[in-house]
């Protein structure tokens, strides 16, 4: 490649000069001192490509500009770790040389204007992620949020097409998608959020890195080529939602499973030949920009890329649009010189396009050469290492100020609890999910061993007696009402998930979907989330190892929920262990681990009468939290238990439904209390179990949660007569079908989506 | 009993179909590459399931023009056991060694769950462990499972025996028939939507898979005298 030293710029581009004089970099989100520092780095004015790769590699979405010194607050560390964030995903140790890897990531933006081809697009880029590692993706879950179902045909169609989307990639693509959770609530109506959490698995000598090493080594362009699609997605990710988006559509990408499931094999073969890759890195947010810098820095190189040779589908495209472009189903690879015709050889097979187009440099320089000129020419280090970092202004809203004198107990005391459980079992947000998860395949793969619709979902590890466990999890209302105790639950109800099913939770993956940080009120709540879950993962032993920051979810200046997903991943040391919700046999003991307090704010049963929330929200102690959770895994691992549910929205009188409708048998329940039997029933208090138990081994778990300090009631037995039956302080207050509640549980959501023309329930 | 397994680009359940055999028959099992031919070697043939060429233009009907489709064809003529399992069911059907075509799903949809199938017939090389009209459960994954075929045909599949499962109870893709899978008439090619690789341990919720596979093996023992 012939050296040319002085950048040029192109024509029909702005000029340098145009740019300063017309402040076009705002344009492309960079503020005035932002454009500052990089004249400051360049020592003279960027070009329109330089301001352009600039413009994506300080976005929120690639340097987290606004969340880094918040996020520093996460334990990443733990004796498992084997990488912690920084890389595609996160990746801990499972014995016998195996390993997890799972992230989770937003697609928000995108889904929101284009929502088929945004929410498949966000499972082919978390998918990548993973197998960029090395890992075979072994499952899917998702985390997602819609305006009101109801009332909104709008966000019936963002439902309908957004599942349709996650189903059209992961089904072609031979991963299960196993589980996830799904919330209606009008906060989410202009500016819905999908979370896509990938999770593989591989051996510890095929982990891979995105890094570039040695002088002169190729940097090998593989996957579909690349097209206009997606261009500034990362900057369209980093702003508000408005009127003009619907102009943002040419951001979103449009995907091909086909195209990502051949990526997959031929990077897996790839991977086995052990000492192949010397780094491999996806070409995700930002692009072939995000991928080359990325791995260029982490190694203490520079690189030369010469975009004549970058693979491209349309004619007459620009090294701004090559550089920003974000087409899916792109690797970018450096193997040692010499190698090149391995990467080819497996392409071939695969019917891949692949290219050598660059070389890593020595020195610090990233430089882009485009017919014959050099078109760019950055210091490395200040596109990775020297992002802008705000921390910005905190306020505590009025709102929740005003919430302390709220006593949500005293709203709802008119309630029936009969008529309370029918709302709670009928609400789209408690009810069978069963519409959604049945187009998924969830069983590909053939390692399904607890299906979608318990606690969390298992997946067994051929050859090995072992299983993970995985959930999605997030409590928006909480955060609201209070961020730090809602940060706490987040991380607290994903790991009491996982334990649920027998687990011990290994780690987690988030994603934090907040509105505009520049707000303070917004920067408060992220402030406090970060910090209740950083608490908690650290009470709780399970290291944050990688997650995503999706900020500015916001429509006509309204922020959604602070929204905090956690994606949790915990071990089954043996199949035999595996556990699920479900009520097994009549003549079981039910008992019902923690304290019931009268916690209704924020509670599904306020939401759905009051038809908003208030109050202050369940506190979550984490030392009892610990302890019931240890229990209960305990309890599992001896043999013990027949069925665990965790106690989260809707209550008792929810998780009593849910093990009677999955079970298809009855319970008979007898409690006294010092609270109404309304709020006994539906109060959402933290760090509560229920758990059915065999006659005989009841004494073995009342004893252990008394060594413990755990409070266990005995609340009664399950019956074979399908009915649920409570009676509280000797007063009967449900006597209902189980039946019915399963014809309420499951028909909810296919009622709510009749009136869409592809929907036959 | 040497298994091949064909490969797709695409093909997504073929590691889950060689486990199986592994698993359930401890018997050779050989993935082989779509663009192979030569099939000659090996006893019967899975083809599984999945997207093969990502379900364009239609399902199977790339894939119906590979290669590796001369060997398939040629082991059928010679009266080896061919078992195509949901993708491998599509592409069957575009080669013609099985009457009919697939539709999308009528309720448009894809659908994943465990379908309660009826074995129609059980005197097929792929059925004769189970009981006729034996009621059984396999997971189905499909978006395009609504089989169809011409009133003829369909006569003619009646009569002649080889519809050999039908849905039970509800019928998930509104196949003509309840039909959830059919043989050809010499009864040594079978085709199926659902997926008997997904239902062979009591974890994965049913082990009703097993005995499709251990029918093949010991109709193959039974003809071939091995041991």
């Amino acid at each position: 490649m012939q050296l040319k030293q002085k950048v040029i710029s192109l024509p029909n581009e702005p000029t340098p000069e145009m740019i300063r004089e017309q402040t076009l970099y705002k344009e492309l989100g960079l503020k005035s001192e932002e454009y500052e520092q990089i004249i400051h780095h360049l020592k003279r004015l960027p070009t329109w490509t330089e301001l352009g790769i600039y413009s994506v590699m300080w976005s929120e979405h690639c340097s987290y500009k606004n969340s880094k010194t918040l996020l520093k607050q996460f334990p990443t560390q733990g004796s498992r770790v084997l990488q912690g964030p920084g890389e595609g995903a996160g990746v801990i140790d499972i014995g016998d040389e195996q390993a997890v890897v799972f992230k989770i990531e937003s697609h928000n933006h995108p889904s929101a204007v284009e929502p088929f081809q945004g929410a498949a697009t966000g499972v082919g880029g978390i998918i990548r992620d993973v197998f960029s590692m090395g890992a075979r993706p072994i499952a899917l879950l998702n985390s997602l949020r819609f305006g009101d179902l109801k009332s909104s045909a709008r966000v019936r169609y963002l439902f309908e097409q957004v599942v349709a989307g996650i189903a059209h990639y992961g089904n072609c693509m031979g991963i299960p998608t196993v589980g996830g959770e799904v919330v209606f609530d009008p906060s989410y109506e202009g500016n819905p959020l999908v979370n896509a959490m990938c999770v593989g698995l591989l051996k510890h000598d095929e982990l891979q890195k995105g890094v570039a090493q040695g002088v002169g080594n190729p940097v090998i362009y593989v996957g579909a080529r690349t097209g206009r699609d997606g261009i500034h997605g990362a900057t369209f990710a980093s702003e508000e939602l408005n009127e003009t988006s619907e102009s943002k559509r040419p951001a979103v990408q449009v995907g091909d499973p086909f195209m990502e499931k051949l990526l997959l094999e031929a990077c897996m073969e790839m991977v086995e030949q052990k000492d192949l890759l010397l780094g491999i890195q996806d070409m995700g947010a930002a692009g072939l920009t995000c991928s080359s810098a990325e791995m260029a820095a982490k190694g203490g190189y520079g690189m030369d890329l010469n975009l004549d040779l970058v693979p491209r589908r349309e004619q007459g495209m620009t090294p701004y649009e090559i550089m920003l472009s974000e087409s899916q189903e792109r690797m970018l690879l450096v193997v040692e010189q010499g190698r090149e015709s391995e990467v080819q050889a497996i392409c071939d097979k695969w019917g891949l396009t692949s290219a050598v187009i660059g070389r890593v440099s020595e020195g610090d320089r990233y430089r882009l050469f485009f017919q014959g000129e050099l078109v760019a020419d950055i210091p490395l280090r200040t596109l990775v290492d020297a992002a802008p970092c705000y921390v910005q202004a905190q306020k505590v809203p009025d709102y929740y100020r005003e919430n302390e004198s709220v006593c949500p107990e005293e709203q709802l005391q008119h309630i029936d609890p009969q008529v309370g459980l029918h709302q709670v079992v009928s609400s789209v947000n408690l009810a069978s999910k069963r519409w959604i998860y049945q187009q998924y395949d969830h069983m590909v793969q053939a390692s399904t061993a607890v299906c979608p619709g318990s606690d969390a979902a298992v997946i067994a590890i051929r050859g090995t007696d072992k299983a993970l466990a995985m959930s999605t999890d997030g409590n928006a209302r909480y955060v609201y009402l209070d961020p730090v105790q809602g940060g706490r639950i987040a991380v607290a109800e994903a790991a009491r998930n996982v334990v649920c099913t027998g687990a011990e939770p290994l780690g987690l993956t988030d994603c934090l979907n907040f509105g505009s940080p520049e707000k303070p009120e917004v920067y408060w709540q992220l402030a406090g989330a970060i910090q209740g879950m950083s608490e908690a993962c650290q009470e709780l032993n399970t290291p944050v190892v990688g997650g995503n920051v999706s900020l500015y979810n916001e429509t006509k200046g309204q922020a959604i929920y602070p929204t905090p997903v956690v994606g949790m991943v915990g071990l089954i040391t043996s199949r035999k262990h595996i556990m699920t919700q479900s009520f097994k046999q009549a003549g079981d003991v039910i008992l019902l681990l923690g304290e019931t307090l009268a916690e209704l704010g924020g509670s599904e049963l306020q939401s759905l009468v009051t038809g908003k929330i208030s109050g202050r929200p369940p506190v979550l102690d984490l030392e009892k939290e610990k302890k019931v959770q240890q229990v209960v895994l305990h309890a599992i691992r001896h043999g013990f238990v027949h069925s665990a549910h965790d106690l989260a929205e809707g209550g008792l009188a929810m998780s009593l439904a849910e093990s009677c409708i999955a079970g298809g048998l009855g319970a008979n329940v007898t409690a006294k209390t010092q609270l109404s039997a309304l709020t006994y029933l539906f109060s959402e208090s933290q760090s509560r179990i229920l758990l059915s138990v065999p006659e005989n081994q009841a004494w073995h778990l009342i004893a252990l949660a008394e060594d413990m300090g755990v409070k266990c009631t005995h609340l009664g037995e399950v019956i074979e007569v399908p009915e649920m039956r409570i009676c509280i302080n000797g007063e009967s207050v449900i006597h209902e079908s189980v039946q019915e509640l399963t014809r309420k549980y499951e028909e909810a959501i296919p009622c709510a989506m009749s009136p869409s023309l592809t929907s036959t329930n | 009993m040497h298994f091949a397994v064909p490969i797709f680009p695409g093909s997504n359940c073929d590691r889950d179909t060689i486990h199986a055999i592994e698993d359930v028959l401890d018997q050779p099992v050989t993935a082989v590459w779509h663009q192979d031919s030569d099939l000659k070697k090996f006893d019967a043939i899975i083809i599984p399931g999945g997207f093969s060429y990502g379900d364009y233009l239609r399902t199977g009907a790339l894939a119906a023009q590979s290669p590796i489709m001369e060997g398939i064809r040629e082991a059928a003529d010679q009266g080896k056991l061919v078992l195509g399992i949901c993708n491998g069911f599509q592409i069957l059907l575009e080669t013609g060694l099985l009457p009919g075509a697939m539709r999308r799903n009528d309720h448009l949809q894809f659908r994943c769950s465990i379908s309660r199938l009826s074995v129609e017939n059980t005197q097929t090389p792929f059925t004769l462990g189970f009981s006729q009209g034996e009621q059984i459960r396999i997971p189905i994954a499909h978006i395009e499972g609504n089989y169809y075929c011409d009133e003829e045909t369909l006569q003619e599949l009646q009569q002649k025996g080889q519809i050999i499962f039908r849905y039970a109870g509800e019928n998930p893709n509104g196949s003509i028939d309840y039909i959830a899978g059919i043989c050809n008439e010499r009864r040594n090619v079978l085709g199926m939507m659902p997926h008997p690789e997904r239902a062979i341990f009591d974890w994965m919720g049913s082990t009703d898979g097993v005995k499709l596979f251990t029918s093949m093996l010991q109709y193959w023992k039974e003809n071939n005298g091995a041991a």
